[in-house]
């Protein structure tokens, strides 16, 4: 008998993170015909709303009920969950802010095997589990195998797994509130603080000349600005730009950042982390500028460059203003 | 305070172009340029900041082979107070829960109220701080990018969530936090810096100094072990652009033009 397969699904506003249709291709990806269980935690109506939406996808959704999950707090609901696992489970997580607080230590108290940031699984041989994971800022991809003979916290990188569409479940809602035991913690939520505006709104330019690592100096921010100005567009940037305060966070693309739709966009030396290409929605035409061959980048961009951009970049803007 | 931060020795992927050995047993090292994990020195920095605002002490720890040592002595030149290299052939091969296992037999030596980790390292896992946190059964936050000192029993800390809103909490000491890039601006360690520490004796703590059995660590301890390193088939990639300067500006000024990238 295969062991149990669960997906932790978080919800905003009554609906169901993206990630909940990607965790049923992943988890049948571990064991092809079995039944899944959605596990959904809240308070009210949002959280009735999204149970529904799960029934739908998932054999069974377990729905614990209480105030004290009104916010996602890490630390209550690992514990939460501990309780409401039966041993050797093989739990399912989107790898985000969330899956990384509270799934590392989910694996030790459950004893069970953990694997991060799945980008994508190949089965189970006996009690081994092979999954396929990236290092290195998705330079080396590698084979892992994991022994879960009893249990998994597997996180899965959001958009890796085709969502599972085909709704066709039909599944029971299971309360389990009863179970959740003690919901006190030793980090409680105080509130979210949303991300300051800033002086420019780069999700809605239809072209943006992005900026990372690659630009080396904040001098050099200025030749993007150059480009951007040429083509009528605006200069966005990945997070160590942000970081090193070169440019304001209301700039930054990717996970931690703004979410942008452009058509095109233009990356000079940036690597393509899943982080920043995360936050690079409607597939626009992408054209990556980066000085090395072997960038990941180089992998989702429609056009590539192999150049050095301080060089490069200065010699298409001059070009661009000669018409 | 008594803060411990664990750091750890990586290849720098922002100056290494990374490549898998053609038999896949590993990326090939020959040439690499290792610095700290570029999280580490934000949570080292971090760690500085607060002692030096409400005293105490900074210890950095690494688990990894004695060239490990030169990121220890590199975030002392920083302003850590102690470093600990903890070294053994049978940590070799250990998996995440393995490398918490020493780090928490180094931790329960000591007398810390805060420890650290960066949010992620080269491996990409960022599960070393959750599941130290979870073995000592401390409270745990991620992706950490402020923390402020209420008083001796606790602070308040802000994750750095989706969409870069902060996640506003407050925590028991002792606890665990993992630590985001920008909650700081590390200091610049110059030459100088590092020749100031550089005759301080780092002490090495192998398994039998932490009293850790070799069956619960290393490869024999390990529940996930990677079994390769593989360059993936992705189809075709990125369209390359030849040629000389002019025909690369040319043709992709073009491609633009195309695509409604000039206006
Ligand atoms: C929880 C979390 C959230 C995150 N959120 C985000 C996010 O929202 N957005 C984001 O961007 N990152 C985010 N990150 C960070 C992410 O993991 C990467 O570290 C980051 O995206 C790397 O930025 P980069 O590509 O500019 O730098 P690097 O990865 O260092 O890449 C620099 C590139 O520039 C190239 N280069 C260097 N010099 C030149 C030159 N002269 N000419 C041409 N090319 C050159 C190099 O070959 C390299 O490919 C997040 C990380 C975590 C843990």
């Amino acid at each position: 008998m295969a062991q149990q397969l669960f997906a932790y699904i978080g919800h905003k506003n009554g609906i169901a993170d993206d990630p909940a249709l990607e965790l049923i291709t992943a988890a049948k990806k571990i064991y092809a015909d079995a039944a899944i269980t959605a596990i959904i935690t809240g308070s009210g109506a949002d959280l009735a709303a999204v149970g529904n939406e799960l029934a739908s996808s998932y054999a069974e959704v377990w729905k614990v009920e209480n105030e004290a999950c009104a916010y996602p707090n890490g630390e209550v609901i690992r514990s939460l969950l501990v309780n409401i696992l039966p041993p050797d489970a093989i739990i399912l997580f989107a790898h985000d802010t969330f899956g990384m607080d509270l799934a590392p230590g989910l694996s030790i108290k459950l004893d069970s095997a953990f694997v991060s940031d799945a980008v994508d699984i190949k089965g189970v041989d006996g009690t081994t589990l092979t999954v396929i994971r990236q290092e290195y800022s998705g330079m080396a991809s590698t084979h892992v195998h994991a022994d879960i003979s009893n249990g998994a916290v597997i996180t899965c990188r959001p958009g890796s797994f085709q969502p599972d569409e085909s709704k066709s479940a039909n599944g029971q809602i299971v309360d389990k509130s009863a179970a959740a035991g003690d919901l006190s913690a030793k980090r409680r939520f105080l509130e979210v603080v949303e991300a300051e505006a800033g002086d420019v709104d780069i999700t809605k330019s239809d072209v943006l000349v992005s900026v990372g690592r690659g630009v080396e100096d904040q001098e050099n921010i200025e030749i993007a600005e150059e480009l951007a100005d040429a083509i009528g567009a605006v200069v966005s940037c990945s997070r160590p730009i942000v970081d090193a305060k070169w440019l304001e966070k209301a700039r930054q693309v990717g996970t931690s950042g703004k979410t942008v739709k452009p058509k095109v966009y233009i990356a000079l030396g940036i690597s393509g982390s899943f982080q920043h290409m995360g936050g690079l929605k409607g597939s626009p035409f992408i054209v990556a500028v980066n000085k090395n061959p072997k960038a990941p980048i180089f992998q989702l961009a429609d056009v590539g460059v192999v150049q050095d951009l301080l060089e490069f970049v200065p010699a298409l803007t001059e070009k661009i203003k000669e018409g | 305070m008594e803060i411990l931060v664990c750091v750890k020795r990586v290849p720098d992927t922002a100056e290494n172009e990374i490549e898998v050995k053609s038999d896949g047993t590993d990326i090939e090292r020959d040439d690499l340029v290792y610095s700290v994990n570029e999280w580490d020195n934000y949570a080292v920095e971090e760690a500085i900041q607060i002692r030096d605002k409400i005293g105490g002490s900074v210890t950095v720890v690494t688990v990894g082979d004695e060239e490990s040592e030169e990121v220890v002595r590199r975030e002392m030149a920083m302003g850590a107070d102690k470093g600990v290299l903890l070294s053994d052939e049978a940590f070799d091969g250990s998996d995440g829960k393995g490398l918490a296992t020493i780090l928490k037999a180094e931790i329960e030596k000591g007398n810390y109220d805060l420890v650290l980790t960066g949010a992620m390292a080269d491996d990409g896992a960022a599960q070393v701080g959750g599941m130290l946190a979870a073995m000592l059964d401390w409270p745990y936050a991620s992706v950490v990018n402020t923390i402020e000192v209420l008083d001796d029993k606790k602070i308040k800390v802000g994750r750095e969530i989706e969409g870069g809103n902060q996640e506003m909490n407050e925590i028991d000491l002792p606890c665990v936090l993992s630590i985001q890039t920008g909650i700081n601006e590390p200091r610049y360690v110059g030459i100088r810096g590092i020749r100031k520490v550089a005759a301080i004796e780092i002490p090495v703590h192998g398994a039998a100094d932490l009293g850790i059995s070799s069956e619960s660590v290393g490869r024999g301890g390990a529940k996930v072990k990677r079994v390769d390193y593989f360059v993936p088939d992705l189809g075709e990639g990125a369209e390359i652009l030849e040629g000389s300067m002019d025909e690369i500006t040319e043709k992709l000024i073009e491609l633009l033009k195309a695509k409604g990238g000039i206006k």
